[in-house]
């Protein structure tokens, strides 16, 4: 059998694996353990790992600390939903015509929208910040929802599109031949159809909004009410006197949704991401 | 023979058109155009020509660019053979490969931020786990500010970018190993191949395409990685982390320059737009080279 290994193998690749996910997972670790230790002990010299008065305390001292944390975590959860949710909007029909009709332009089209991959959030910032002014929407939701999205949708619509391209034309045409309108029949017949991949491109768009939300809540949002978790918990980090404790308590409870509907999903999301990263 | 024009399929376009129209394509062309200005907090803006262009070249913004493309290829070199041997590793017929994979993911699908406060408190000099380990194995005899001096900063900075970047590499890389048959690794064991020898003539060969398109992607997204190095250092100590990027952003945001900061930022566009030649260009050779 070919995929035997020799015990020596094996002790050579779980020794490479153990090195590589410690690289990857030693921060949550020592964030996860920090957490529980009391700041007194975290601040002693030598360093320690662990100590012997471990709890849960950062967990609930950390609601008064940070008062508006439940409000970051919410606006984070509402700002990727919105996103998500006005993505799919813009990504549902246009992945549609690229995957159903010939028509003028249609390549030099798709290649723009994926060209927009190329370009980040802040090189564009200076007019994004007076498009925002102009349109009196500084301070709101709005100014981290919409410019989020325009991120997510290049990704949506060649991840549906290629979704899509599989979906037997028959269908279609029978509907068009019952007479049904042709708007009708997205609705209708190619929606249902096409619910998983649309459920994927959903669960990607999410993901990557939840995870963006930085650059633009820093640049066009000053109230601290309508903070994400990235910027409302950045205030803390920045002081000279951090409670380390209680951020990497606030961090990793900001981050299990996350984590959690990954650990649900993780198919769909690892396919969803790097079919995202083909776009050939 | 004339052809009616359908217009539906533009119908279908028209919400993508306008909300990427109104974020991205606008927004560049305006860039464009500040760039050419002297605009700033004034009401009144002028055309100055290349002024801008000028100015910026001829000052400190050319060792700007240089830190950013040593910055960036520190990083994306780290980031491919860091995600070439986890992929290796992980594509490894060994119980528990599954688990391993999908610990692997966490560090690209959480927020950046968060990950680097997490890095922030790794990174502390005094209390911090890798000062505090290097000390405890006798490889430094005191605290090691990492993100208070100008070339420890500027690695810190690119090894916690790598934390982001790996993930993506690694998983991605998997995929395409996973993409290979069986049959060809059984063919070279008939034939009395050892495992390393079946790596290095059948794995390697076959992902060279997928590791060239992975690498351009990730030069990109290093290339414009701003929430990092802004979370750990907001691009100092003494401009020591002061990408491209973070400059812009600095000139822009924080010095009220829209102009000078628009011409940083399309010196920024045309960069990307050489790494989409190259990507598109190796693309097509790709495609051209599985046609024959």
């Amino acid at each position: 059998m070919i995929n035997r290994y020799k015990w020596w193998e094996y002790i050579a690749i779980y020794a490479g694996i153990a090195l590589f996910l410690s690289f990857i997972l030693a921060p949550f670790v020592e964030a996860f353990v920090v957490s529980l230790r009391p700041l007194d002990s975290v601040f002693s010299i030598p360093y320690r790992f662990i100590s012997e008065d471990m709890s849960f305390e950062a967990y609930f001292s950390m609601w008064e600390s940070v008062p508006l944390l439940w409000l970051y975590i919410f606006n984070s959860f509402f700002i990727a939903s919105s996103v998500t949710l006005l993505s799919l909007v813009a990504i549902i029909p246009a992945a549609y015509a690229f995957a159903r009709f010939e028509f003028k332009g249609d390549n030099i089209i798709l290649g723009s929208f994926l060209a927009i991959n190329m370009v980040s959030g802040a090189v564009l910032i200076i007019p994004l910040y007076r498009v925002m002014m102009q349109l009196g929407v500084l301070n709101t939701y709005l100014a981290m929802i919409v410019p989020g999205t325009a991120f997510v949708i290049p990704t949506g619509i060649w991840l549906l599109r290629s979704y899509m391209m599989r979906i037997p034309r028959e269908l279609e045409e029978a509907a068009w031949v019952d007479g049904a309108s042709r708007l009708y029949t997205l609705r209708r017949v190619i929606l249902p159809i096409a619910m998983p991949g649309i459920i994927v491109v959903s669960i990607t768009s999410f993901i990557t909004a939840y995870a963006q939300q930085f650059l633009f809540a820093l640049t066009f949002n000053r109230k601290i009410e309508l903070n994400p978790l990235p910027t409302g918990l950045y205030q803390y980090f920045g002081r000279n006197e951090v409670i380390w404790t209680e951020l990497m308590a606030a961090s990793l409870i900001g981050i299990l949704p996350v984590i959690i509907l990954y650990l649900l999903l993780q198919r769909y999301i690892i396919a969803g991401l790097t079919a995202g990263a083909i776009k050939q | 023979m004339k052809k009616n024009i359908d217009l539906f399929p533009y119908m279908l376009l028209l919400p993508a058109l306008f909300i990427t129209l109104l974020i991205v394509a606008w927004p560049l062309a305006e860039t464009v155009r500040l760039s050419l200005t002297d605009a700033s907090l004034k009401p009144e803006e002028n055309y100055i020509g290349f002024a801008n262009y000028e100015k910026i070249l001829s000052r400190r913004f050319p060792e700007v660019i240089g830190r950013t493309f040593l910055w960036m290829t520190l990083a994306v070199t780290l980031k491919l053979l860091i995600g070439l041997l986890g992929a290796l590793l992980l594509n490894a017929a060994v119980p528990g490969r599954t688990l391993f994979r999908i610990l692997t993911m966490p560090p690209w699908i959480i927020p950046i931020a968060i990950g680097m406060f997490i890095w922030g408190w790794l990174y502390n000099g005094q209390f911090g786990m890798i000062s505090g380990l290097l000390q405890r194995i006798g490889l430094s005899d005191g605290p090691i500010e990492f993100l208070a001096t100008k070339n420890a900063a500027f690695l810190s900075t690119v090894i916690a970018d790598v934390w982001i970047g790996v993930p993506m590499v690694a998983v991605y890389l998997l995929a395409s190993m996973q993409s290979i048959s069986n049959e060809m690794y059984e063919a070279a064991w008939v034939d009395g191949a050892g495992r390393l020898y079946r790596i290095r003539r059948i794995t390697l060969p076959l992902i060279i395409k997928p590791l060239i398109t992975i690498g351009i992607l990730s030069a990109i997204w290093t290339f414009n990685a701003f929430d990092a190095i802004w979370i750990l250092t907001e691009g100092g100590p003494r401009n020591g982390t002061t990408t491209m990027i973070i400059d812009t952003y600095k000139t822009a945001i924080d010095r009220f320059r829209y102009g000078e900061g628009a011409a940083r930022a399309v010196l920024i566009v045309l960069i990307m737009m050489g790494f989409s030649t190259a990507y598109y260009l190796v693309l097509r050779k790709i495609r051209k080279s599985e046609l024959m």
